[in-house]
């Protein structure tokens, strides 16, 4: 696989990391947990036949320390919304993952006119007490990547350094990529999105990975339910909570076939 | 020096399989292992030990927070420290302490601080924990991202209304009080002496230098693993032009005093392997919330893995791998100094020692620990007050403790009545 091209843009203050590569209609994807600390096969898939356009999320790789200085939730949007518009997302597709597909649905929910059509894998924000998201903070380290992933090796991978990696450096950018993703949704994952769920106008599809050990299956009907737009539900066989990462071209062909 | 009598509360009656049966003695300890009629007799119990160290002549009687916990039966030391303002009268008074970030609004600690402070007539050491990641994040919600914003900001609400003559408004970063005006006001001006409880890092180091705070280095794990962290500090006391004031630091350490080191050995070895074995079972996962440890203290903590250095054990470790690798065998407990035991004259000797060694002119005692019966407490009180404390008071004597309390004169305070114990017929 080729190199994207990186573009940097400032978020309040804070250098952030825009991957873009492909050609065709543009589509933004925001990463999951753990964020990306290197470019992935499904980024690959869907630059097939799309622009694909990566940004960083605040405090997650590539996002140097852009979290620390957001304290509310508004604070988040807000960030968030600004760096599509850099990216000049503005009106394309938008995808997310877990937590990148929290924030996807904010913004469509917020700025309707700013999303064509969207696409959430597996996302946070919603809280049930009878069938409550484990909690991916507290757990060992070595329980992690089998949480995270239907196969806990490709988790292990992506969250390897690499050779000529800073070997201090990089464990701290992986622990601070959790803590960003801590801060806006410690300590239950719960935002409070099922208020603003009923804004969201854009079709959306909702995919889930058959093994999802973090987010419960039961919160596509409630996402699916909530929204306003149409929305169809998908469950991808043999994939983990990050989809996306246990098997990329199912999961992009998914997106790639909703946003048609 | 000052010698000072630290309890932490441990509930005293966890099963003997509780290690095999339990995942954790913190955070989801089950409720069904808490005997309420029990742990009235404890707390009892417990409070008598503190009066009674008061009473053998101790200077300080320290108590501490921790919430869900099986080995810390305080989620509010204040509720004691108010009991012991009553119940001593010239002894000072240790809440090690309360952590700021908890308390909404955090004005809560200045106004409890200064109740303590008032009704003791001004004997109250205020300690400000961040808390660790079990009390805090865990039990406590508090977003481990923002625990240290959070808490720095609440310091400085403390202080202002600590000393702040006028009613403010407070305009904060995640507290915001249009009135801030504490009744009471302490008795002691500026205010108590604070105290910092922290881990082995740079920043906390730094602080406290500059803010002139106590620097205090809490560890289970006694003098031989504490070398590192206390080096640490005074390393950066000296790059900051800071005198070595020994009065600038404190140190817990866990103590058996006996009749020899066998006796002390076989007295204390129940105890001790009950706290390390039960007390300190605290699931791994309970041990790292991400954005709790600075990235600083990340960073020297892989470097000195790295380099392999003297303290990676200590430093180069996640809370939750410290658990882990605990030594709970009386054996390699005394080995690895996490408790100092012998004759009288065999503590005095090692105790002078780690205060030299460390440059700690508070040591805080933890004379009861684990399942320690009260009698046993007694006894070891007794035996440190009456052997092992003349052969130390003298050290760092050519330095001045600024950071200690400054009561009211005796002559000032209220006549407290004294306590009238039921007779046995009654």
């Amino acid at each position: 696989m080729s190199e994207p091209e990186t573009l940097t843009v400032d978020v309040n203050g804070f250098s952030t990391r825009i991957w873009r590569k492909g050609s065709g209609p543009k589509l933004g994807f925001l990463a999951g947990f753990g964020g990306l600390p290197r470019w992935m096969p499904f980024l690959d898939e869907l630059a097939r036949s799309r622009t694909v356009i990566v940004p960083s999320l605040p405090g997650f790789p590539g996002g140097d320390r852009g979290h620390t200085v957001l304290d509310t939730h508004l604070d988040w949007l807000l960030a968030v919304h600004g760096l599509l518009e850099k990216a000049e997302l503005n009106g394309a597709d938008l995808a997310g993952s877990s937590v990148g597909a929290s924030l996807v649905a904010e913004m469509a929910a917020l700025w309707p006119q700013s999303v064509r059509r969207l696409a959430l894998i597996a996302p946070f924000g919603l809280f049930d007490e009878a069938d409550p998201p484990t909690d991916p903070w507290a757990q060992r380290g070595d329980a992690v990547p089998g949480l995270m992933c239907a196969d806990p090796a490709i988790w292990t991978a992506m969250k390897t350094a690499p050779e000529g990696a800073n070997s201090i450096e990089w464990p701290i950018e992986q622990v601070r990529a959790n803590e960003a993703a801590a801060r806006i949704f410690w300590p239950l994952g719960n935002t409070k999105i099922e208020k603003r769920l009923g804004l969201i106008t854009a079709p959306t599809l909702l995919l889930w990975g058959a093994q999802d050990r973090i987010m419960p299956r039961s919160y596509a009907e409630r996402f699916a339910k909530g929204i306003a737009g149409k929305t169809e539900i998908r469950v991808i066989e043999g994939a983990g909570h990050l989809a996306e990462l246990d098997k990329p071209a199912d999961v992009a062909q998914a997106i790639l076939a909703f946003m048609q | 020096m000052k010698l000072m009598w630290f309890h932490l509360m441990p509930y005293t009656e966890l099963p003997d399989d509780f290690r095999d049966a339990n995942p954790s003695v913190w955070v989801d300890i089950h409720s069904s292992l808490f005997d309420p009629k029990r742990a009235h007799h404890m707390y009892n119990d417990f409070m008598d030990e503190l009066e009674y160290a008061a009473t053998c002549g101790f200077d300080a009687v320290c108590v501490n927070e921790h919430h869900s916990n099986g080995y810390g039966l305080m989620p509010s030391p204040n509720l004691i420290a108010s009991s012991l303002a009553r119940r001593t009268t010239d002894t000072a008074i240790c809440v090690m302490g309360n952590s700021l970030a908890l308390y909404n609004p955090p004005t809560r600690v200045a106004e409890e601080f200064a109740m303590i402070d008032v009704i003791s007539g001004g004997r109250l050491i205020a300690g400000f924990p961040v808390g660790t990641p079990m009390d805090t994040c865990y039990a406590y919600g508090t977003n481990p991202s923002q625990l240290r914003q959070r808490y720095h900001e609440a310091h400085d609400l403390v202080l202002r209304a600590w000393t702040e003559q006028d009613t403010f408004a407070f305009n904060g970063r995640f507290n915001q009080q249009r009135y801030v005006n504490i009744w009471p006001r302490p008795v002691q001006r500026p205010h108590p002496p604070i105290w910092i409880p922290g881990g082995g890092s740079v920043e906390t180091w730094r602080w406290c230098a500059e803010m002139d705070y106590v620097y205090c280095y809490l560890s289970y794990y006694g003098y031989k693993a504490g070398r590192a962290t206390m080096d640490g500090f005074w390393e950066e006391m000296k790059r900051l032009g800071k005198p070595p004031n020994p009065y600038h630091a404190g140190f817990l350490q866990f103590v058996g005093v006996g009749e020899s080191r066998q006796h002390a050995f076989d007295l204390y070895g129940e105890a001790a392997e009950y706290f390390y074995g039960r007390c300190l079972h605290v699931d791994a996962r309970w041990a790292t919330p991400p954005g709790y440890t600075s990235e600083g203290s990340q960073r020297a903590g892989i470097e000195s893995q790295i380099k392999q250095a003297a303290d990676a054990n200590v430093r180069g470790k996640s809370t939750g791998e410290r658990f882990a690798s605990v030594a709970r065998e009386m054996d390699a407990i005394v080995d690895k100094g996490y408790v100092i035991i012998g004759s009288a004259d065999e503590v005095a000797e090692q105790l002078r020692e780690v205060a030299v060694n460390l440059n700690v002119g508070h040591l805080m005692l933890l004379l009861q620990f684990g399942n320690m019966k009260k009698d046993l407490c007694r006894y070891n009180t007794q035996m440190f007050a009456q052997n092992v404390m003349p052969k130390m008071k003298d050290l760092f004597s050519e330095w001045e403790d600024r950071w200690w309390p400054q009561p009211m004169a005796a002559a000032q305070r209220a006549a407290v009545p004294a306590y009238m114990p039921k007779l046995a017929a009654e």
